[in-house]
Order: C-alpha cells, then sequence, then structure tokens
C-alpha cells in the first residue's frame, strides 16, 4: 500500500527520470506488490482446478493476466480507502487485502465465506478492508461510486473510492451519469476502467469508435489517462496522481488500464472472437514477468527469490483450500438471514 | 398536541425534523432545493440546510439511486426523491439489483438505509408517462420495503419511521392527497413501518384501501353509513412487510371483503392480500367472494373523464360494497 513517503508523479510523466523509475516505491512494497499479483495468479488457477474438479459449482470470470492494473492501481490506496469491484473481481479483492481462506471459503459456499456462501465467485466483500463487493451487473458498481463519494465528502472523510469496471461498462448509460455528478460535486472517486480488450466477445473495436476509453472524461471536464495495464508501475503512478487529486477535494479522474484476459470471459467462452496468436502475444507482456524482471534489473529480487515468494503464496493458497474445504455449509435454517437488517 | 397539516406539509416537518436530528440524513434529487421540488414538497429547505445537505442533482436517475444505496451502505442516511414515480423506472438497475440485494450477496455484513421517496398516482391529467402507480413492482422485490401513506399524520409519522428503519423503503405519495388537510402531532413521532391501521370500525364489510383509496374509502363509508351499511376501512400502511393480523381479523369479524387499489389490477397488490385472506383463519367466516375494484388494465388517459373512470371513485367503492353487502355478490 501507498507508504506515504514519496513524492507525487503525474501521468505526463511516461517517461520517469531513472531516479523515479520505481514511482518511490521501496523495494519491500515492490516485493509485497509482486507476492500480491503472484497470490491473485495463484488462486484464480487453483479456482478453476477446483471448478474443473466439481468443487466450486456455478460460474466464475477469471481475471489471469491482469493482476498488473489490480495491483497497480490499489497500490494507490490507503486500507482506509474503499473500492467497489466487478464480475471480474477476484484480482481487486486480494490486493486490497482480501483473506485467500476467506474468498476460496465464499467460492465452495461455505459458511465461513466472505458472504456466508450466499454471494460466490462474483459478489465478494471484504467490508473491513473497504471492499464494498464485486457486482455481477456490468456497470453496476458505477453509480454506488458516486454515493460512496457524498459519503466521504459529507463526513469529511480523509478517504477515496476507487471503482474499477470494463471496456464493456463504459458503454453503459449509468458511466456517464456517474461520472458526471462526480465531476460537478468534486467527488474522491477514481474511475478505473480495466480495458481488457472484449465485453465478453464484442470488441472494443466494434462497440467504440474512439482509440482511448480515457478520451471520454473530456465529456465530463475531469482528466483522463490511458495506461499500459500490463505495466505495474505505469498502472500505480497513474493511480497515484489520480487518488492523490481526488484526496485533495479536486474531483474525480478516469484511468484506463489497457490489459487482457488470458481466460474466457467465464466458463461458457469457447473464445471464436479471438485468435490463438493474439493471447500468446499478451502473454508475452505478463505483468507479474515484467515486474520481476524490473525489479531483478535492479538488483531487488534475484531467480531464487522469486521462486520462493511463488512457494509461499501456493502455500497459502493450498492452506486456503484446505480451510474452504473443512468449513461448515451454511444452515438452511437460517436461510432468510440477511435479506433484511 | 396536533394541528392541522396538510400532506405534503407533513412530509416536509418529517424531512426537517430528521435532518436536524441526524446529520447524516440527507436531502437530494431533481429540483429539491431552489425549486422546492415539482409539488413543492421540499420548499424551503433549502434555505434552511443548506446546499450540502439539501442537493439538487442532474435528471440522472440511475445515479441518483446509486448515490442513495452507495451512501447508504457508508454510513449516510439519504432520502432520494424521484420526481414522479414513473421516473423510477430509470432507477430500477440500482434499486432492484444493487439496494434490494447488496445486503444479502455480502452475508450480510452492510445496512442500507435509505429512503426514496416518490409521488405516484393519476388524477393531474399528467397522462400516461407521469401518473403511474408502480408499488408494486417493489412489493415483488426482496429487500426492499414499501410504504404508502393516507393521511397526513401517516405521512409524517411513517417517513420518520422510514428514515429510522435501516433498509431501503420506498416511500409512495400521492399526488391528489399532497394538498389534504388532517391533523398532525407535534414532535418527533415516528410510527414504526408494518403496522396495518384501522381507519374506520364498521360491522358490515371490510374495506382494505391503499393511499388515496382510503380516503375515497372513508368517504364512500360516510355515503352508505346513511343506508345503514357500516364499512370497517383498513389501511395496510406499510405493503412490505405486510402486518396481515388486523386486516384478517378484520374480515374475521364482517364476513366481506373489498379490496381497492389505484395501480392496475393484473398483477397488482389486492390480488396478494386475496390470497392472504383465502389462505387465512378468515377464509371460514367469508359470506361472500373476496372482491377486488383496482385501476384498469390500461395506460393513464389524458381525458379527464377517461382518467376518471380508470382508477376507482368513491361511487365506485359505494357501488361494489352495497352489492357485497346486499347481494353477497
Amino acid at each position: 500500500m501507498d507508504d506515504q513517503t514519496e513524492k507525487t508523479s503525474s501521468p505526463e510523466q511516461a517517461q520517469a527520470p531513472p531516479s523515479d523509475e520505481f514511482a518511490g516505491l521501496s523495494p519491500d512494497s515492490l516485493r509485497e506488490a509482486l507476492r500480491r499479483m503472484l497470490l491473485i495468479r495463484a488462486f484464480e488457477e487453483t479456482a478453476e482446478q477446483l471448478y474443473f474438479q466439481g468443487l466450486i459449482h456455478g460460474t466464475m470470470h477469471l481475471s489471469i493476466g491482469q493482476e498488473g492494473s489490480a495491483v497497480g492501481s490499489i497500490w494507490a490506496l490507503r486500507p482506509e480507502d474503499y473500492i467497489l469491484s466487478t464480475h471480474r473481481g477476484h484480482g481487486h479483492s486480494i490486493a486490497k487485502g482480501a483473506k485467500p481462506s476467506l474468498m476460496m471459503a465464499e467460492f465452495l459456499a461455505k459458511e465461513t465465506g466472505y458472504c456466508r456462501g450466499r454471494g460466490g465467485s462474483m459478489h465478494i466483500a471484504d467490508v473491513e478492508t473497504g471492499n464494498l463487493g464485486a457486482n455481477g451487473i456490468v456497470g453496476g458498481g458505477i453509480p454506488l461510486a458516486a454515493g460512496v463519494g457524498v459519503s466521504i465528502q459529507m463526513q469529511k472523510l480523509d478517504r477515496v473510492v476507487m471503482v474499477f469496471f470494463g471496456d464493456g461498462a463504459a458503454n453503459e448509460g449509468a458511466f456517464h451519469e456517474s461520472l458526471n455528478l462526480a465531476s460537478i460535486w468534486d467527488l474522491p472517486v477514481v474511475y478505473l476502467c480495466e480495458n481488457n480488450q472484449y465485453a465478453m466477445s464484442m470488441s472494443v473495436r466494434r462497440s467504440m469508435n474512439i482509440e482511448d476509453i480515457s478520451q471520454r472524461a473530456c465529456a465530463y471536464g475531469i482528466p483522463g489517462v490511458s495506461v499500459d495495464g500490463n505495466d505495474f508501475l505505469a498502472v500505480y503512478r497513474a493511480a497515484k496522481e489520480a487518488v492523490d487529486r481526488a484526496r485533495r477535494g479536486e474531483g474525480p479522474t478516469l484511468i484506463e488500464a489497457k490489459t487482457y484476459r488470458w481466460k474466457g470471459h467465464s466458463r461458457s467462452d469457447k473464445q471464436r472472437y479471438r485468435t490463438k496468436e493474439e493471447v500468446q502475444e499478451w502473454q508475452a507482456r505478463d505483468p507479474i514477468r515484467r515486474l520481476a524482471e524490473r525489479m531483478m534489473a535492479q538488483g531487488w529480487l534475484d531467480e531464487a527469490a522469486f521462486q520462493a515468494l511463488q512457494a509461499d503464496v501456493d502455500r497459502e493458497i493450498q492452506e486456503a483450500v484446505r480451510f474452504a474445504q473443512e468449513s461448515p455449509e451454511p444452515d438452511p435454517a437460517t436461510i432468510l438471514e440477511g435479506v433484511y437488517a | 398536541m396536533s394541528r392541522e397539516l396538510t400532506y405534503a406539509q407533513a412530509i416536509r416537518e418529517a424531512i426537517a425534523l430528521a435532518m436536524e436530528r441526524d446529520e447524516r440524513v440527507f436531502l437530494f434529487g431533481e429540483d429539491v432545493g431552489i425549486y422546492g421540488g415539482a409539488f413543492g414538497v421540499t420548499d424551503g429547505l433549502l434555505d434552511r440546510f443548506g446546499p450540502e445537505r439539501v442537493r439538487d442533482t442532474p435528471i440522472s436517475e440511475a445515479v441518483l439511486a446509486g448515490v442513495a444505496t452507495g451512501a447508504a451502505m457508508t454510513g449516510m442516511r439519504p432520502i432520494l426523491e424521484i420526481q414522479f414515480m414513473d421516473f423510477i423506472t430509470l432507477s430500477m438497475e440500482q434499486l432492484v439489483l444493487q439496494a434490494a440485494k447488496l445486503r444479502f450477496m455480502l452475508g450480510g455484513k452492510v445496512n442500507i438505509p435509505f429512503v426514496l421517496r416518490t409521488p405516484a398516482g393519476a388524477g393531474t391529467g399528467a397522462a400516461a408517462q407521469h401518473s403511474e402507480s408502480l408499488e408494486n413492482w417493489f412489493v415483488h422485490v426482496p429487500g426492499i420495503k414499501v410504504v404508502m401513506p393516507s393521511t397526513p399524520a401517516d405521512a409524517k409519522g411513517l417517513l420518520l419511521g422510514a428514515i429510522e428503519d435501516p433498509n431501503p423503503v420506498i416511500f409512495v405519495e400521492h399526488k391528489l392527497l399532497y394538498r389534504t388537510k388532517g391533523p398532525v402531532p407535534e414532535g418527533y413521532t415516528p410510527i414504526p413501518l408494518s403496522q396495518t391501521e384501522v381507519k374506520r370500525e364498521g360491522g358490515d364489510l371490510t374495506v382494505v384501501a391503499t393511499s388515496l383509496m382510503v380516503a375515497r374509502a372513508l368517504e364512500a363509508a360516510e355515503t352508505l353509513a346513511q343506508e345503514g351499511i357500516q364499512l370497517e376501512v383498513v389501511d395496510p400502511r406499510t405493503l412490505k412487510p405486510l402486518d396481515e393480523q388486523p386486516i384478517i381479523d378484520s374480515v374475521k369479524k364482517t364476513g366481506r371483503v373489498l379490496i381497492v387499489h389505484e395501480a392496475c389490477k393484473t398483477g397488482g397488490y389486492g390480488g396478494e392480500l386475496a390470497a392472504i385472506i383465502a389462505g387465512s383463519e378468515a377464509f371460514d367466516y367469508l359470506d361472500a367472494p373476496i372482491r377486488r375494484l383496482a385501476g384498469l388494465d390500461m395506460p393513464v388517459p389524458y381525458n379527464r373523464e377517461l382518467e376518471r373512470r380508470m382508477v376507482p371513485q368513491v361511487e365506485d367503492i359505494v357501488d361494489a360494497a352495497r352489492k357485497l353487502v346486499r347481494e353477497g355478490i
């Protein structure tokens, strides 16, 4: 998380000076960010296996390949800041500090899960870490973010809210209403669009006639910036600038992180809309490997340390699976709990 | 102590009392500030509480419902005015898929205490897109409460009760009631939700009515009393969750029931009430079929006479009640 001591950077500094190559983040902070990205990937790979084994039912939307935008953006937040996430939200939850054990218990529909087994993969929330929940409706969190922003503003809290959504959600009408309202009221909202190139099968090339989704910011009189979403540091820099601006009371920012999901949209996807070559091209830009290599070049990480991090997260995920499997199912007598307060 | 207020004044007083008492309460919506609300309900509140707590908004019903939900789940107590109930259609995703479900989906870990106030009903010549009564849509959505006050006193008390409630509440006001007067208690006097009230006692027929139809049923009761027919008028006040027992008790007493609401009959609240009564211990006491009087299944027409005929009038209630009591049909 944001260690408060660094100087602020701005997205215009795409060519950051060498001294600022790591955006002021310490080696420890970067190692933890890398570990968080590995944790997301290990969590999702394991969840997919459990799904194939029939231990998880329903559906799930994997964000493998998008770890750079999830962790890079959330690294600019403080623990007390809020996030609102999407149906592809496992990475956001883990980046914000959710425990893999309680997430896995939710995936296995157990009483010990974050949502007591009532929400599943698509609704993971962890209110204690400021994660107000993933959302099954494309763009569903975007109006909520304005409300959280009003709440922060009226309670005079030193917080911001970061709302994640995809390229598909940027075509929802509620996107327009929310950005406009946040702009006129100077709400402390960071709109983080993870453009992973496809809204299910609909490519951004076919669904909009603009090059960068961030161009839409100008319609609301707010800053908009597009960054390489697979570059942890580029995402972090843009997010930090936007978060600082929001915290100063200067209003919202729209960030587009251009990224790619390696897996299909959900379990039903035959991926007829893209080629294997395209997937491989993006896999060559693996955000985890890229950050690791930059740290190695700086002498802040070596292959052995990287393997140790990997082994550490694998252990954590195996422990999470064990916890989930040993947890009790919800008691049917409690079926109606939670509908009304 | 109570004094005469209009229904609109009673609502305004409730908002002001809640805002004085609890700084988490704020009011927002289209034209609620300088304009004072499309029906004048929020007149003067901007001057009293300032633009941060009385917020004029752009015409953006989707995000406004999101603002209510997002602010409520992070510690505020918003009151949102949706200018006409018809426009709630533009808020449906946030209300039905977010506000109503988030608490449950999140394992009960958040509360979403907000009130959405909205004027419903025909009778103003505003035609099909400014006259709807859509309360039953929300009755069908678990997680949301639905309140429909019929008098100034209920409007004040129930609005205070709704603001105190930890759930999303759709508070359905009626345009034709805004100028009606009645005694309203002074001070902070919330009425808890889900308390059905018998508005008039009588032994011959139970009339279960909502909102404006309560006033019309009471007028019909006056007329029929002159013929020796005594109506018992029962007002659920909160449609969901419903306090069923007073309705069942009344039907057991009278043996006959007429249900009256303004919304279209098919799929309306009357069907639910009829099923509750038929499935209760009151069934054995019924001397006549359960009857429903409701809006015709059609958009609200512009022409004055057509509009009148679309919605139950006092004479319709008189006729239907007389027939049930005299002929048992």
